[in-house]
């Protein structure tokens, strides 16, 4: 049973991955790439790690997704619609997607991965919320810094420093 | 649980070849960056299945860590889109050239 829901999901993920890049619009396509998000959360709940599961909806599907959409709707109309690649670039870039497929599969395949299996049970979230105010700690508020500091700059990027403040409230 | 880490590691490299793929083909500034939380996400998945099979508690540690620093990329990312577009109109990055020396 856990073979067809792993199959479903390989196929929501990747065939939504695809769509991302290929789709013509870029709404649909920023659709699509939740269904990636949202494929991915699915293999957590697989892996039995639902508090990451919970996590990549929330912090994925729930905001970067939904920043991904109005940062589209931002951009003029018919950019949106216009597909902007080199064409010269496409074989090459697929040439260079099999490589990379072909090559690290080929060295997964004939390693010693095949043979890993596992029958303890999986880690419990409570360790891992012990681990993060016990051992990683610093990790933890280097985090929340990083995150502050970027969100930060981000506002400052975005601002705009041509509009007078009372041209603004107007 | 009937599949296998070799099952999981396989779906993460498809997918980091699909980022390879639209990171290189691409020149929509969007787009590569839809293309860069792809190949994260890959990341994130290999952390995942490595810490259950192994097992350990640090590969789901480590994904969440990914995750909050993908958002913190993300948002840095976007907002550079938008002043991008402001100063050229336009999302194509062959015309962001003001630093082309």
């Amino acid at each position: 049973m856990a073979d067809a829901v792993f199959l479903a999901l390989t196929v929501i993920t990747i065939g939504s991955a695809i769509a991302a890049l290929e789709l013509r619009s870029l709404i649909y396509g920023s659709i699509a790439l939740m269904g990636t998000l949202g494929g991915i959360a699915g293999f957590f709940f697989l892996l039995d790690a639902p508090f990451v599961a919970l996590f990549q909806l929330a912090v994925y599907v729930g905001s970067i997704a939904v920043l991904i959409l109005f940062t589209v709707m931002l951009v003029k109309r018919e950019l949106i619609f216009n597909k902007i690649e080199d064409k010269r670039r496409k074989f090459a870039g697929l040439g260079l997607m099999l490589l990379v497929m072909v090559s690290l599969g080929a060295v997964f395949l004939d390693s010693g991965i095949k043979t890993i299996t596992t029958d303890e049970p999986a880690s419990d979230f409570r360790d891992i919320g012990t681990d993060f105010v016990t051992y990683y700690w610093p990790a933890l508020i280097l985090m929340g810094l990083i995150l502050a500091g970027s969100v930060t700059g981000a506002l400052v990027l975005a601002k705009r420093e041509d509009v007078e403040n009372d041209q603004r409230a107007s | 649980m009937t599949s296998e880490l070799v099952d999981f590691t396989l779906v993460s490299i498809a997918l980091l070849g699909i980022g390879i793929y639209g990171l290189a083909v691409k020149r929509n500034f969007i787009r590569m960056l839809f293309a860069v939380e792809i190949i994260i996400n890959a990341a994130n998945l290999n952390l995942v299945a490595f810490g259950r099979f192994l097992p350990h508690a640090g590969g789901q540690t480590m994904a969440l860590f990914s995750i909050a620093i993908a958002a913190a990329e993300v948002a840095v990312g976007l907002s550079l889109i938008i002043v991008a577009y402001r100063m050229y109109q336009n999302v194509d990055i062959a015309d962001f050239r003001s630093l082309k020396g």
